[in-house]
């Protein structure tokens, strides 16, 4: 740059790298971020910004917005970006630093995240010590949702749900974050910083850069608490609100360095990183080897399979077992599938039910409430869904006749005693594959090898697959019956 | 010119991203920062600079909250440019400097 007198100035200062040169947030204003004048976001993202530069980690740094008036950072950083759940934020960053070993992962959370709805989160993750950087933006009030109490507001401040401002009888005391933190064994580092005046935010630049640093070092966990100005939601000019984080938070706050063990601490060695996703398949031990399954696709897709199938009975009847078996062979046989088990107190001595679909086009939802095939194991079943089954469909009971109140003109009804069947082959409580195998003859679609395929995957004993081998041939054999009978 | 030494630096403020917050004019150091008369097109009083006495220490741009509203400058040092040397050692002096 040079000015009238031939003098020659350079750029000392300038917007940083790691931010885009224009922000597509919204077609005007592609210079300007979307805070309030004089907020503490901005300030505080141009220290990280900095600090991504000096450190020259643009291109391995994953940044987390929060939940709040931060969410939008992704529109101004120029880095991997990650938007988690409200409170989440340390959470997901442990995820992507443990599957992107060597990445720069920097939680970016406000009070309300932080330290009201992610509690438990922060408090985890800095107990377990995890490789990332938390930047903690704390304005001691929820300002994105209009200024209610934040776990942070000082006593006495006023917010739309402390009119009275808030008080220790009530509400509670200001919940100190980094205090607390600084309580664990497991953070390297954590500081308080303001930015109160000119002092304060140079002291918060330094900081803000350590704290990722002791990353880039591999040292552990940091964090950086900033106290920062809300002038919107505090109801005070910009300047003035900026003296308030030094005259009055900071009386509640006292800045500083909590804990420092960058000295002592050792870097660590980066966890293994994640497997490439279509090696999961293999170390899984589900057959992706199984080429031959693939080679059926076509044929069967163009079959138009469309099986909504509800799987009901008492718990410990196999119900999930005969929905899994099915929901397996049709995965093998390269269907679109899905399995959903009922879980918990309900498959404890209760009725237990399954939702299973098959179907050759994408599955819009995996739950059954119209099925056209409901395999009822008991009558509670027939009472609870019968109603549902689709005109054309068909029910599978398990009792020797149906119960007169189920009976319907517009579906098939298999009533036999699949119980007792079982027993004659050596185990009622293979009741569930004779019945799976009744289900098979009518869906008629699946190859038996994929069938096979399913039962090994599913059924781990020998003695058990012999045995449910034989059920599904004769539950095949029932059905075959009942179809010619009915022919006849 | 009667004036013996140039200003060590030099503002430029994007008075389209200014927002007028004004933390800047209370950071100068030397004052040399105000808020301007007229109003820019998202209708704020945009910060301007006074036009000389500027040390370009920097601070205002730290204490700004937009990303690239303002850009500091920092008059060259002749002496240090006059004698021929790697280009990596000027880049080292320049970022020493805006530290």
């Amino acid at each position: 740059m040079s000015s009238a007198m031939d003098l020659e100035y350079t750029a000392a200062q300038s917007k940083p790298k790691a931010f885009y040169e224009s922000f597509e947030r919204k077609e005007e204003l592609r210079h300007q971020t979307h805070y309030c004048p004089g907020c503490g976001h901005g300030i505080v993202h141009k220290m990280l910004a900095r600090a991504i530069d000096e450190l020259g980690i643009q291109d391995r740094t994953i940044l987390i917005s929060p939940v709040g008036c931060s969410v939008f950072a992704y529109y101004y950083f120029d880095v991997g970006n990650v938007q988690a759940a409200h409170g989440r934020a340390p959470a997901v960053g442990t995820g992507i630093q443990r599957s992107r070993p060597g990445s720069i992962v920097i939680g970016y959370q406000g009070d309300g995240d932080l330290s009201a709805i992610g509690s438990a989160e922060i408090l985890h993750a800095a107990n377990r010590g995890e490789n990332i950087t938390v930047i903690f933006v704390n304005n001691a009030i929820y300002s994105m949702t209009g200024g209610q109490m934040a776990p942070t507001t000082l006593l006495g401040q006023k917010s739309t749900t402390t009119p009275d401002g808030r008080t220790a009888e009530h509400e509670g005391h200001p919940l100190h974050m980094s205090e607390l933190l600084a309580t664990l064994s497991a953070p390297v580092y954590i500081e308080r910083v303001g930015l109160g005046d000119n002092k304060q935010i140079a002291q918060a630049a330094r900081a803000v850069k350590r704290a990722v640093e002791n990353q880039v070092r591999g040292l552990g966990f940091s964090l950086v608490e900033v106290l920062s100005p809300c002038p919107t939601i505090w109801k005070m000019p910009p300047v003035e609100a900026q003296h308030w984080v030094r005259d009055v938070m900071e009386k509640t706050f006292p800045l500083g360095v909590f804990v420092d063990r960058t000295k002592e601490s050792r870097p660590r060695a980066a966890t293994n990183a994640a497997p490439a996703l279509e090696e999961i398949p293999r170390i899984l031990g589900t057959r992706d080897e199984d080429a031959d399954a693939i080679d059926d696709v076509p044929a069967l897709r163009a079959q138009e399979v469309d099986l909504h199938v509800r799987v009901s009975g008492f718990g410990g009847q196999g119900v999930l077992l005969l929905g899994e078996v099915l929901a397996e062979a049709g995965m093998d046989a390269g269907l679109e599938v899905s399995w959903l088990p009922s879980y918990g107190p309900e498959i404890r001595s209760g009725t237990s039910n399954c939702h299973v679909r098959l179907a050759s086009s994408p599955i819009d939802s995996p739950l059954v409430t119209h099925p056209n095939v409901l395999v009822a194991m008991n009558e509670p079943s027939l009472k609870k869904f019968s109603a549902g089954v689709r005109p054309g469909g068909w029910i599978l009971y398990n009792g020797a006749t149906l119960p007169a109140e189920y009976e319907r003109q517009d579906i098939r009804i298999l009533a036999r005693d699949f119980t007792r069947e079982a027993d004659t082959i050596g185990d009622p409580r293979a009741a569930n594959m004779v019945m799976l195998g009744a289900l098979l003859e009518i869906a008629g679609t699946l190859p038996q090898a994929s069938i096979d395929a399913a039962l090994r995957h599913c059924v781990k004993q020998p003695k058990w697959i012999d045995l449910d081998e034989r059920a599904l041939v004769l539950g095949r054999s029932l059905c075959k019956q009942f179809l010619e009978r009915g022919a006849a | 010119m009667d004036k013996l030494k140039p200003d060590r630096g030099l503002l430029k403020i994007d008075e389209n991203e200014c927002k007028g917050c004004g933390l800047c004019v209370e950071a100068c150091p030397p004052k040399v920062i105000r808020i301007g008369d007229s109003l820019n097109h998202c209708g704020y009083r945009a910060a301007i600079y006074i036009g000389a006495g500027c040390t370009g220490c920097g601070i205002c741009f730290m204490a700004c909250p937009e990303p690239g509203a303002i850009t500091v400058f920092r008059l060259v040092d002749r002496r240090a440019t006059a004698v021929p040397v790697p280009h990596a050692q000027v880049e080292g002096a320049v970022s020493c400097a805006s530290n």
